[in-house]
């Protein structure tokens, strides 16, 4: 984990010491996660295995994907709470549709991506708070989704059900898309050179017009690729649970959220890393099943959840000041 | 604030809140406005409750925000019928401790925001699932029934005009008036405005914040406490429509989510907006989907088209 908090070039830690303390700031929930691996493994040898791991992050793929979604609009100094509707939305064309009219499907997709580029114009154009923006969105999201299919129904395409449990070599295929997905985002993000710019967006909007760059054309970009991760999330989750549901999926506007700041983001804009990201989601995904191996009451696990998310945070506090 | 001459951006709730009534009213007859009417005041006065409490918490600087506001009213809610025991003479400490809770929840969501240096988000937001956990774990035991006083209270009737609706206007006065005229108040907006510039004129920032955070809590708190008598009980999803819906009225009730700018009454415009609409959805036997995707366009209409202050 040797990936420093995407940060605003001009403030980019300057001596190798802080440098080491912001690295860490990131790693931390990579810690986190594998103290909760050690634990689980502790209590139950036979999960340090291909199948154990199989399980244990089965379902954090879509959760990845959705984080990654939130990270790139509060990239922008922005939030979605529409996020975890939208992933209700997909899950319910994909299983209505992709099956039968691949075609009809495709096009709901593109349209949909296109209306969360419209999002990101709107918001822009009209200097909108995007939390209220994105209010109304999750309820039209969540109205559109009830009207297509209003209980849950439909069924997953055999290829996507099939993907979902295809057992590639080496890794379980969980951990690979997670990996692949955090290289992608580091790669484009933190590395690149449009990265910079992006991130710049968020930080310093009027510094990154001025450099004679279209700060709109960025945020619908950015809106654009947020509304195709989302996708990505609702076709792995109906991929997972093989139909559709409009409220399947509620908590991960707020996970998502989470896992972005887990993983050393900040609301600030312009300060993200997918890495952190995509690490901070397979932290909240895995927190649900380490409370069951600790053989947690049901009724707490939802609270000690919330405890989980306080300490991973405070670590960060406890580091962030030594830096200082 | 300079005074303009076009409507101001908080009178939109009320008249809209207005036009849906009127259009209800004119679909299933004229003898129905006035149930139509106090339903919604019915409805409406729980999400005032709760979105006064949210406006103190928006409104003191930009991110502030409560998203514990669902999870403290169902725990509230839970605590005081279970003190109370179902026995009218126990409706004053059921009260208190409600309240209790609400204020010690405000005050743990602003130590986790200032003590772990976390986005109120964020903050808020772990704290909720504790407070669910526990609300979880009273309502394990027997669905407890509240004392019948509360209930009649909350449905109490004088001279055809109900009691509860009024008793939340007069808080919601009381709110203005906070605003306008204490010293908390102003500093609130104050510290909204501008927190160095607010520190800077010698006001205790952390103090005034905590007050908000505090005082978001004991409403939600308090419309737990009343929801359980209004509606028969305390159930685990009571509190989940308020997340969402504390927010949305709050915005468009006219405060401005970069802070330090409230407006009490607008919340009154926004609550019975949101309740008529459904209501005049229901009457024309619109389906659930609709309704969702009618609730979510009229939002973003009424933030887009709005005028509004630049704070900035």
């Amino acid at each position: 984990m040797s990936d420093a908090p995407a940060r605003v070039p001009a403030r980019s830690p300057s001596n190798p010491r802080s440098a080491l303390l912001n690295a860490m700031q990131v790693g931390l929930p990579a810690i986190a996660l594998l103290v909760m691996l050690a634990i689980i493994f502790s209590i139950r040898p036979a999960a340090m295995s291909y199948f154990g791991f199989h399980l244990l992050f089965k379902l954090s793929v879509p959760l990845v994907f959705a984080a990654l979604a939130q990270m790139m609009v509060i990239m922008l100094g922005d939030i979605d709470l529409s996020n975890g509707a939208f992933v209700g939305l997909i899950t319910c064309i994909t299983a209505l549709y992709l099956g039968d009219a691949p075609a009809i499907a495709a096009l709901c997709y593109l349209v949909l991506i296109a209306a969360y580029a419209g999002l990101g114009l709107l918001i822009h154009a009209r200097q909108l708070p995007s939390i209220i923006v994105t209010l109304g969105m999750s309820f039209i999201w969540l109205g559109i989704a009830v009207i297509l299919l209003p209980a849950p129904g439909g069924s997953a395409p055999a290829w996507l059900a099939a993907f979902m449990s295809w057992q590639p070599p080496l890794m379980p295929l969980s951990i690979w898309l997670a990996a692949l997905a955090a290289l992608a985002g580091h790669l484009v993000i933190s590395r690149s050179s449009y990265g910079v710019v992006l991130r710049g967006a968020g930080g310093n909007p009027r510094a990154v017009q001025r450099a004679g760059w279209s700060v709109v054309g960025i945020r619908v970009a950015v809106y654009a690729a947020a509304g195709l991760l989302a996708c990505l999330a609702g076709l792995t989750l109906t991929g997972l649970t093989t139909s559709g549901d409009a409220n399947v999926a509620p908590a991960y506007t707020l996970l998502g959220v989470g896992a972005v700041i887990l993983g050393g983001g900040a609301f600030t804009g312009g300060v993200v890393s997918p890495v952190g990201t995509v690490v901070g989601a397979l932290t909240l995904s895995l927190a649900g099943s380490l409370l069951s191996f600790l053989q947690v009451p049901p009724t707490w696990q939802i609270g000690a959840q919330g405890v989980i998310l306080f300490l991973v945070l405070a670590g960060r506090v406890l580091l962030s000041e030594r830096a200082r | 604030m300079t005074r303009r001459l076009s409507l101001a951006p908080w009178t939109y709730g009320f008249i809209v809140a207005l036009a849906m009534w009127v259009v209800t009213s004119a679909y299933s007859g004229i003898d129905s406005a006035g149930a139509t009417l106090s339903g919604a005041l019915a409805f409406g006065a729980f999400s005032v409750v709760v979105g006064t409490g949210q406006m103190f918490v928006v409104a003191s600087g930009p991110g502030n925000i409560d998203l514990s506001v669902p999870s403290v009213l169902t725990l509230a809610a839970y605590v005081s019928i279970t003190v109370m025991q179902g026995s009218d003479g126990m409706l004053l400490p059921g009260l208190l401790a409600a309240l209790a809770v609400g204020a010690v929840a405000g005050a743990a969501n602003f130590l986790a925001i200032v003590a772990l240096r976390l986005p109120p988000i964020i903050a808020t937001l772990a704290w909720s699932f504790v407070f669910q956990s526990l609300a979880f774990n009273l309502g394990g035991q027997a669905t407890l029934k509240p004392p019948a006083g509360l209930s009649r209270f909350t449905l109490m009737n004088l001279g055809g005009v109900q009691f509860m609706p009024i008793a939340v206007m007069v808080l919601t006065l009381v709110a203005m008036v906070v605003l306008k005229r204490t010293v908390w108040g102003r500093q609130l907006l104050a510290t909204g405005q501008s927190e160095p510039a607010a520190r800077l004129a010698g006001i205790n920032v952390a103090r005034v914040r905590l007050i908000a955070y505090m005082l978001c809590g004991t409403a939600a708190a308090l419309a737990g406490f009343l929801l359980a008598g209004f509606s028969g009980g305390a159930a685990l999803n009571m509190g989940d429509a308020y997340l969402m819906e504390s927010i949305a009225v709050v915005v468009l009730g006219g405060t401005s989510v970069a802070g330090g700018q409230a407006n009490a009454v607008g919340i009154w415009g926004a609550a019975l907006f949101f309740n008529l609409m459904s209501t005049m959805l229901n009457t024309f036997g619109i389906q659930a989907g609709v309704r969702f995707l009618l609730t979510g366009v009229l939002i973003i209409l009424i933030v887009a088209l709005v005028p509004r202050p630049r704070v900035r």
